[in-house]
């Protein structure tokens, strides 16, 4: 039986690792994979807590679901948006997109 | 070990709007698709009828008297989310109305943009009436994923740059929101906004994972509502995506998400209104003085309304920070006098520079060249620094009064004198276009509908600014939440 503390501090750590990716990387692709980490790192702990509260209608584990589905569809936009990208400016470093600023 | 699990009942007439968006969205996508030579005119009177459709039975909503909730709780059918529906499926008419014109004179066949404006309606018009924070945050991912997309719906290379920056900090700020849901739910054993309300009304072990929880969705809304630190796509965004497409989302993001933010706070986390209230207080001064001090400093008129549209989630968060039955009326009150002029104003907009002449300099002398459009820009940069006889007078009145009589009167001095700062940069604006001389040869577009499409929020403004008592006297009951 893991007990619940490990699970949460698992899912920080897994989540915290996500939000360190998006901060340090340059590649739209690593970041994108870095974003996943963090919504999975979620799922993690919407498991653990559905079956820590013995929720009868399992809610946390529908919700799980839920947000496995939105992470493929944002992934499916998120890599369009990155091929766009490319052909426009034949690179992915998100440091090197830099049209826009004040 | 596995409960017994009855059906719950199914009451579809509260989500009807919404079946009909989604619904009307995805027959406009395979109408595009069998009959490729169907016309962008006909997509857009399609769309019309079907934000208008959604439109009547919001209407006839407003008088629901069954459950609170429909759907297993999932769905609040209460006022608020109705007035809200109204307002967004407006701002979706004439955004739809932008669009059409923008690509028709560029001369561009993209039908794929009513389907995503519908889409990203429907997740709005969900958000507003969530009453459960699983379906608030898959309505806030309908809206941001078809948003991102409308955000690079140009050949321009800065639409996609404005793309990917909105979609990498989107979607890092729904990990953050993903994760306060978790975290409520772990605390509370309930994903409900009721069910969440009653658990921490009473003595709850879960208060400190609580309030990490109410943080971290903070932080989510934040992002979506553009509050400084939260802000710095606005500008990019707002600059780099079609014009017509900014019309739409500065003005329907903000409401849809303000909604939820109003909802989540001042019913699931009403118990901690002692604890949350500081933060927004802080939350909302940063906010006015950043956006008002840095949109001084900008030469593009689309990032000036995006620093402006940053300043005024501050004063928005002035009135929620007031966690009453005032504040909420006083901030809704706001959305709807917001969601007017910036509509309008990026109307303007589109129609004086469409994508390519943003540059501030090119407004000089608009006035003589065309002085309806000057005349119309300069009402709703007046309502933008919330000047009478406007709505946006009205609704920072509003606002002001509803944080002091909750006692927050510190908020509202930062309040005012960021206001003095905005209405420099408005007046400005207003100097260049009436006293300048026109620099070069600036050809505003004449086209007759997108006129007449930026006279309806006008008209709206000015009425709202001398007869505010139409929209607050909906709001004595708009203003309740039930659950």
């Amino acid at each position: 039986m893991i007990r619940l503390p490990l699970v949460l501090f698992f899912s920080a750590g897994l989540f915290s690792v996500g939000v360190y990716g998006v901060l340090a990387r340059r590649n739209a692709v690593l970041v994108l994979m870095s974003i996943e980490l963090m919504l999975n790192a979620v799922n993690v702990n919407l498991v653990a807590f559905s079956q820590l509260l013995r929720d009868t209608i399992l809610a946390g584990q529908v919700f799980a679901l839920f947000v496995i589905t939105v992470a493929a569809a944002e992934v499916g936009i998120g890599l369009a948006i990155v091929i766009l990208i490319y052909r426009n400016r034949e690179t992915i470093n998100i440091d090197e997109v830099n049209l826009l600023k004040w | 070990m596995i409960a017994q699990i009855s059906p719950p009942e199914l009451d579809f007439l509260p989500v009807a709007p919404e079946l009909v968006l989604a619904g009307g969205g995805m027959a406009i996508m395979l109408a595009e698709a069998a009959l490729p030579r169907v016309t962008s005119r006909v997509l857009l009177i399609a769309s019309l009828l079907i934000v208008a459709g959604a439109a009547g039975i919001t209407v006839a909503l407003w008088g629901w008297d069954g459950e609170p909730t429909v759907l297993a709780g999932m769905v609040a059918t209460d006022r608020f989310a109705v007035l809200i529906r109204g307002v967004l499926l407006a701002v979706a008419a004439i955004g739809a109305v932008y669009g059409h014109h923008q690509f028709d004179r560029a001369g561009e066949r993209r039908p794929e943009f009513f389907p995503l404006l519908l889409f990203a309606t429907t997740g709005m018009t969900l958000i507003a009436a969530a009453s459960d924070l699983i379906l608030t945050f898959l309505a806030l991912e309908i809206l941001s994923l078809s948003l991102y997309v409308l955000a690079g719906f140009s050949r321009r290379v800065t639409a996609s740059e404005a793309s990917m920056k909105y979609f990498l900090l989107g979607a890092f700020s729904s990990a953050f929101f993903l994760y306060g849901v978790a975290l409520a739910y772990g605390a509370t054993g309930t994903t409900s906004i009721g069910g969440i309300a009653r658990a921490l009304s009473g003595p709850s072990e879960g208060l400190p994972l609580a309030m990490v929880a109410a943080a971290l969705l903070a932080v989510g809304f934040s992002f979506k509502v553009a509050a400084v630190p939260f802000h710095m796509w606005t500008p990019d965004v707002y600059q780099g995506a079609p014009t017509a497409v900014v019309g739409f989302m500065s003005a329907a993001t903000k409401v849809a998400a303000f909604a939820a933010l109003i909802r989540v706070f001042n019913v699931a986390f009403l118990p901690l209104s002692w604890d949350w209230t500081p933060i927004v207080g802080v939350l909302a001064a940063v906010t006015m003085v950043v956006g008002s001090l840095l949109a001084i400093a900008q030469t593009d008129v689309k990032r000036m309304l995006a620093y402006s549209s940053i300043a005024h989630a501050g004063f928005i968060l002035t009135g929620v920070m007031a966690a009453n039955q005032e504040g909420i009326a006083s901030a809704t009150f706001y959305l709807v006098a917001y969601a007017l002029m910036i509509v309008g104003a990026f109307g303007v907009v589109l129609l004086v520079s469409g994508d390519e002449r943003t540059s501030l300099s090119s407004y000089a002398g608009l006035a003589v060249r065309s002085p309806l459009l000057a005349a119309l820009l300069s009402l709703f940069l007046l309502s933008l620094a919330g000047i009478p006889p406007t709505a946006g007078f009205m609704a920072k009145v509003s606002v002001f009064r509803a944080a002091v009589d909750a006692g927050h009167t510190w908020v509202v001095i930062v309040a005012v004198l960021a206001s003095v700062v905005a209405a420099f940069f408005y007046l400005r604006v207003i100097v260049l276009v009436y006293m300048k001389e026109p620099e070069e040869e600036l050809q505003p577009d004449r086209s007759p509908l997108p006129a007449l499409t930026v006279a309806v929020p006008a008209v709206a403004t000015l009425v709202l600014g001398v007869f505010p008592g139409l929209v607050f006297g909906l709001l004595e009951t708009a203003s309740i939440f039930r659950w």
